[in-house]
């Protein structure tokens, strides 16, 4: 239920503009990595790229190779969709569907799979929001619009609904950025839950979250506006926070520059 | 799937934001209730107003609008009503002469001695041809709106997008000559097709001859309604939040499934009141369907047969040689299309709200 990812090369760009050049990692499965750098610097591009999010933009293309267990992601013959489920992703701002109710928003990717048994459905939905520390909460309303919850809990009825399709990797891009400490420390908490059936790679821009949460760390940056994005270390998080090997990277967590 | 290097700046940004959050909205909520109530005069010294609070002005603009506004919602009231007074005035002794059931009867004879005439075939007709205009349009204007939302590229939408409107700039008696002279032509052979194949449904029976029909009228009023039911939809569609459609895309979702998942849903409310919009539109129009319709006064399902009338197009045929009798009949028609018209927007605010508690709490 979880796969190794590896990046080679990869370059991304918004039309002319290139965004992040020559991006090299692996990512271990079931593992938490935490992508961190300052605005800008190509880390949700880098994120995006992996499940081929990036190229919804208009004028956005990839270059390079990026594998999942062996098999290239940007392979002509591979079916987008399919690269989609496989790398579920949560995203900056809850975005649960609004016409939705919880329930609906929930088993939203099965029935975009053609699940349509109510049976089916109603376990998945309960072990997905189970999963997502969410069960208890909206058992009884699970009817109810999904826009009607707190922020918190629409994150988390997000990441329920990444989840029910049963992807191989999450990954998130700033998930608790727009929630409150409380929210943020519940979303935290499921993240350390998750990484045993997952590979969960999320975009912060809190270091105490990428220090508490994460195996390893990536730290990205430019040179200056307008330069794409590179990657300037990457290591454990205990070795990142502490004992970086870059200078830059170490100007970086003690606040003195981004 | 607009907006395309802001938004991924934003993202990039986002996080930062928890930090000023806080801070912000405090101050900023503060902000509008200060200058609320007061109009400041910059007599009392420093804008910031050192010194006492100066008096509240007994006359300014802020006043001279508000009047203006209510003079003008006023306005609206006093029309409708006077509109109301004349045509009720005018319709009631036409009616009293009549000498046959205004609503059973099916003829238009008020210029008589002995006045008749009746709405049934009138108003049937009138539905019938929108309500078959909507049946073409509706498909179609969802297509391109869609088209032209999310499939097309942006510079071709823009393009189609304006010819789309163009059309609905061309006047209706420029629709209504183009039906006549030329469309009927093929729309005469389709008739004839449609009768040798499908002569058995009583909607395409009879033995012609065919063309002025409510087959034509509703066509060329089909293409008259489409612009307005796709300009709309694509605006409607356009506002479809993109996080939606991204979550849809992300979850492995084609572009017709996230249409089907974000698209549609959101927009339904919107389209809804696209089409009733179309539909006033098609049961108000007038000198087109005058030109195309053949003009009889019977209530039949025989939509490719010559004949077919509506209110508005009787009163434009027969407004000129009309006598005093014969314009209260043709007021009271009148009378009846708003009643319809009316009936039709009611209906379809119920349907909005209703749809709308539905989505809200949608199982």
């Amino acid at each position: 239920m979880a796969k190794r990812i590896e990046a080679t090369n990869v370059t991304a760009y918004y039309g002319a503009f290139k965004a992040i050049e020559n991006i090299n990692m692996t990512v271990e499965p079931k593992t938490v990595t935490a992508l961190i750098g300052p605005s800008g610097c190509g880390k949700s591009t880098f994120l995006r790229s992996i499940n081929r999010m990036h190229e919804v933009l208009p004028g956005a293309r990839v270059e390079g190779s990026l594998t999942i267990d062996g098999q290239d992601v940007y392979d002509r013959d591979v079916d987008v969709t399919a690269v989609r489920r496989m790398i579920g992703m949560v995203f900056q701002r809850p975005n649960p569907f609004p016409t939705m109710s919880i329930f609906e928003n929930v088993v939203a990717g099965l029935r975009l799979n053609g699940v349509k048994k109510k049976s089916v459905l109603t376990d998945a939905a309960e072990k997905a929001l189970r999963a997502a520390n969410l069960w208890d909460e909206v058992k009884d309303r699970l009817g109810k619009p999904g826009a009607g919850l707190s922020g918190g809990q629409q994150q988390r009825l997000c990441i329920a609904r990444t989840i029910a399709v049963e992807p191989q990797v999450v990954l998130m891009d700033e998930p608790c950025s727009a929630l409150d400490p409380i929210s943020t420390l519940a979303i935290e908490e499921l993240m350390f839950q998750l990484k045993d059936q997952y590979t969960i790679i999320i975009v912060t821009h809190n270091m105490q979250q990428a220090s508490r949460v994460s195996d390893r760390t990536a730290f990205f940056s430019i040179e200056k506006t307008g330069d794409p994005g590179r990657l300037i270390e990457y290591d454990n998080t205990q070795k990142i926070f502490t004992n970086p090997s870059v200078k830059k990277t170490e100007d970086y967590i003690t606040g003195r520059f981004g | 799937m607009g907006d395309t290097p802001p938004r991924s700046a934003d993202a990039g940004t986002g996080a930062s934001r928890v930090i000023t959050d806080h801070a912000r909205p405090a101050g900023a909520s503060a902000r509008p209730a200060e200058d609320v109530p007061t109009s400041r005069t910059p007599g009392g010294g420093a804008l910031g107003g050192g010194g006492g609070l100066p008096r509240r002005r007994a006359f300014g603009a802020e006043r001279a609008f508000r009047g203006l506004t209510l003079a003008a919602g006023t306005a609206v009231l006093v029309v409708i009503v006077a509109i109301a007074v004349f045509l009720v005035a005018k319709a009631v002794p036409a009616l009293r002469a009549n000498t046959v059931s205004f609503w059973t009867f099916e003829g238009w004879f008020p210029n008589d001695p002995e006045p008749r005439f009746g709405i049934g075939a009138l108003a049937f007709g009138t539905v019938l041809s929108a309500v078959l205009a909507l049946l073409v349009a509706v498909p179609v204007a969802l297509g391109i709106a869609l088209y032209l939302s999310h499939y097309a590229p942006r510079r071709l939408g823009n393009a189609l997008g304006f010819l789309i409107d163009l059309l609905a700039a061309v006047p209706s008696v420029v629709f209504g000559l183009w039906g006549r002279d030329y469309f009927s032509g093929p729309v005469a052979d389709l008739s004839a097709w449609l009768n040798r194949y499908f002569g058995w449904l009583p909607l395409f029976g009879g033995d012609g001859p065919y063309g002025a029909s409510m087959l034509l009228g509703a066509l060329v009023l089909a293409i008259m309604v489409l612009p307005i039911i796709t300009s709309l939809s694509r605006e409607v569609f356009r506002q479809t939040p993109t996080a939606n459609e991204e979550a849809a895309l992300a979850l492995g979702a084609t572009r017709w499934e996230m249409i089907r998942t974000a698209v549609l849903p959101y927009g339904r409310p919107g389209v809804i009141a696209a089409v009733m919009l179309g539909l006033g539109r098609a049961l108000g129009e007038t000198i087109a369907l005058a030109l195309t319709l053949g003009i009889t006064f019977n209530i039949s399902f025989n939509i490719i047969d010559n004949g077919g009338n509506t209110i508005a197009a009787n009163i434009a045929n027969a407004f000129g040689e009309a006598n005093d009798t014969g314009r209260g009949a043709l007021i009271a028609s009148g009378l009846m299309l708003f009643a319809i018209t009316l009936i039709v927007n009611i209906t379809a605010r119920a349907i909005i709200h209703r749809r709308r508690e539905f989505t809200e709490s949608a199982a």
